[in-house]
């Protein structure tokens, strides 16, 4: 069989096509052209890592905004354990906050793998700005886009982009990897839900505007009664409890929410009576590669602070860079992030294809989490002494990171989730 | 009373980059290294911007000077609010050789042809440091200059300009047509917002050659060297005055 004959198979060739030959911009076809390494059997072929200009120029606003007005606040918001009201503001008026949300709502109308290179850059400055930018985007966003009524997107859509944060409940005392065990119930009552429970881990419980909560309306269907309900912020008996102080993370608050007879109209169930398991599990499956584009920047922005203190230290009449074990080490982390960030913008290129992509996001996800704690680990090592004080902010990413192989499926669930999909493909 | 603004962008090396002096120290490295726009050009877009704001001006136009890249200056122009963009199509060996006095003739004639009011392009660029375009432009087309801007205000069919002097600040009127450059305290330019970048999109950017404006890109200067600034050599502490003096008076500073 011929190279391109398998390519061609691999890759359905008119989703492909769109991708790729799509014009950005009048004239950047060509440039595209220049860039990639020619054609393969009439498909342009590109290396992973280099951008169409769109997503160049997408990725430099950020990174702008980023190192001006964030990375000052840093530590503060660090400290204070909140986002700086100015910061919030900034990220919904540069539009971070609705990448893929359309231009008819206010949004930017741009793409999945634009929305992890915003998440990326945000990450390389502050991870808690990065992981709310994230969960905005692939899980909340995501979720109306695809599965709410032209009334549920003409409410909440506007306000998403532009207003305020959305929060994604799931979790709970009793549930966390066994998602499905939840015990959060939603009543029928004529025409309403009633929903009674507690949900934990709820990041950005106090910002929020509403909350996307998964409730069992039906218990004796097992999962099958779960289903997904807006709730706005302020409907009696929602209420916001508990801040968890954590170990990292600490500018995004972290809350149990309670739900007491929270009364909610039947036209807010987003999507279908109880498919919200399905919801879920699929958000999870685009959302764990944003987490990636976090974590990938996160391991980024920790050696890019490392450097260069590498290269001015001096001990024994050198540089500690020119010591080689130094250098292995830095040439070691250097590779596991390139690879890392591969694998996530490998993935989120596939899911933009319209190519199957769910055993190459949990790699990613599992991957990029694990490359952080080895960074941000090996990185206060290399520092010396001073890695390990707050006066620099080796610190931070070092404590940052570790959630990264917890949350939106810890490792093993990913590592279950790859070996199932393994299975499959030597099975049929 | 609405003008049509010609703002001149240029694309230059980010001012975050360690400059390199190529090896064979007739410039320095430019390939592969972050570009963007010239910051003192971002606050002459931002002031044209708010101009048609105030309904002062109708229409931002922006030019760039360059190779294909160049493009991507005038995308951010457009994202920050320029309504469309002229790319003046330079290759890349040719840049090397561009002088102030042959983009002066580009602006000069963009601004006859797109019977523009007010020039306005940053007081210098990062790279060359010239200084030397927007009165260049102003003298071809024999149109008053308002230079150094840090305020700028319209008046009736005039504009009071503030400049930054050496001695303080000068404040001038000048007659429209004119040219403005800016300078740094002039404005504080916006961000280009992620929506407003995929709306720029839609914006139009002419193509066109310098020889399409009939100017002639020969070169009337010539780059001899370019090296780096001496290296800063480490300080000494003397006792007192007269080993001061005489140390000054030895090593010639005096």
């Amino acid at each position: 069989m011929t190279f391109s004959r398998m390519v061609r198979q691999a890759y359905s060739l008119p989703a492909w096509r769109q991708l790729c030959f799509k014009p950005m911009y009048p004239g950047v076809r060509q440039q595209q052209t220049a860039a990639t390494l020619g054609d393969v059997a009439g498909m342009q072929v590109s290396p992973l890592t280099v951008l169409s200009p769109e997503e160049e120029m997408m990725k430099d606003a950020v990174a702008k905004f980023a190192s001006e007005q964030i990375a000052p606040l840093v530590s503060k918001m660090d400290g204070e354990g909140h986002i700086d009201e100015k910061v919030l503001k900034g990220m919904f008026e540069n539009g971070f906050m609705g990448v893929e949300v359309g231009e008819e709502y206010g949004g930017c109308g741009s793409t999945f793998f634009i929305s992890n290179l915003v998440i990326e850059e945000l990450a390389k400055v502050d991870a808690s700005i990065s992981v709310t930018c994230d969960i905005q985007n692939t899980l909340i966003n995501t979720l109306l886009i695809n599965l709410g009524t032209q009334d549920q997107k003409n409410k909440y859509l506007p306000k998403l982009a532009t207003e305020y944060t959305g929060s994604f409940c799931l979790s709970e005392v009793e549930s966390g990897s066994d998602a499905f065990a939840m015990k959060t119930t939603a009543k029928r009552d004529g025409n309403n839900y009633i929903i009674n429970g507690s949900k934990m881990w709820i990041s950005s419980a106090p910002l929020s505007g509403i909350f996307l909560v998964m409730a069992n309306a039906e218990p004796s269907a097992g999962y099958k009664g779960i289903t997904c309900f807006l709730v706005d912020a302020g409907t009696p008996g929602l209420s916001i409890g508990k801040k968890e102080d954590k170990l990292g993370l600490r500018a995004s608050s972290t809350c149990v929410v309670h739900f007491d007879n929270v009364v909610v109209p039947e036209e807010n169930i987003l999507g279908k009576f109880g498919h919200g398991y399905k919801y879920a599990i699929g958000m999870l499956n685009e959302g764990r590669i944003g987490i990636g584009a976090q974590m990938v920047g996160l391991a980024q922005g920790c050696l890019d602070a490392t450097i260069p203190y590498l290269l001015q230290r001096k001990q024994f009449g050198r540089t500690i860079f020119d010591f080689q074990a130094m250098q292995h080490a830095v040439a070691n982390l250097a590779t596991e992030i390139e690879a890392a960030r591969l694998l996530v913008y490998n993935a989120a290129r596939l899911k933009e294809a319209g190519q199957p992509f769910i055993k190459q996001g949990a790699m990613a996800k599992l991957y990029s989490s694990e490359v952080a704690t080895r960074v941000t680990s090996k990185c206060i090592e290399l520092m010396g002494g001073v890695g390990f004080t707050k006066d620099y902010p080796i610190e931070k990413f070092y404590r940052d990171c570790k959630i990264g192989t917890i949350y939106e499926g810890t490792s093993h669930i990913q590592l279950n989730t790859i070996a199932k999909i393994i299975g499959q493909e030597y099975s049929s | 009373m609405s003008l049509r603004v010609l703002v001149g962008c240029k694309r230059v090396i980010d001012y975050a980059v360690k400059i390199r002096v190529r090896p064979d120290k007739l410039g320095v490295v430019t390939d592969g290294v972050k570009h963007s726009m010239n910051p003192f050009d971002e606050i002459a877009i931002e002031e044209a911007v708010r101009l048609k704001e105030k309904k002062i001006a109708k229409e931002v136009v922006a030019v760039s000077c360059g190779p294909t890249q160049a493009q991507e200056t005038i995308r951010t122009a457009l994202a920050m609010g320029a309504d469309r963009g002229i790319h003046v199509e330079i290759p890349a060996k040719e840049m090397e050789k561009l002088e102030p006095l042959h983009v002066s003739k580009i602006l000069a004639k963009l601004a006859e042809q797109e019977q523009a009011e007010l020039v306005i392009v940053g007081k210098q660029a990062i790279d060359d440091d010239s200084n030397a375009t927007a009165q260049m432009t102003a003298a071809l087309l024999d149109w008053p200059q308002a230079t150094f801007a840090s305020k700028l205000e319209k008046t009736d069919g005039e504009l009071e300009v503030t400049r930054e002097v050496d001695g303080g600040l000068e404040t001038i009127k000048v007659k429209l047509p004119a040219v403005v450059s800016s300078d740094l305290r002039l404005n504080e330019p916006r961000y280009a917002t992620l929506p407003n970048i995929m709306k720029a999109k839609k914006k139009k950017i002419a193509k066109m050659k310098p020889s399409d404006l009939g100017v002639n890109l020969a070169s009337h200067l010539e780059v001899i060297e370019v090296v780096d600034p001496p290296t800063r050599e480490a300080g000494i502490k003397v006792e007192d005055v007269d080993t001061l003096v005489t140390k000054l008076k030895d090593s010639g500073r005096i």
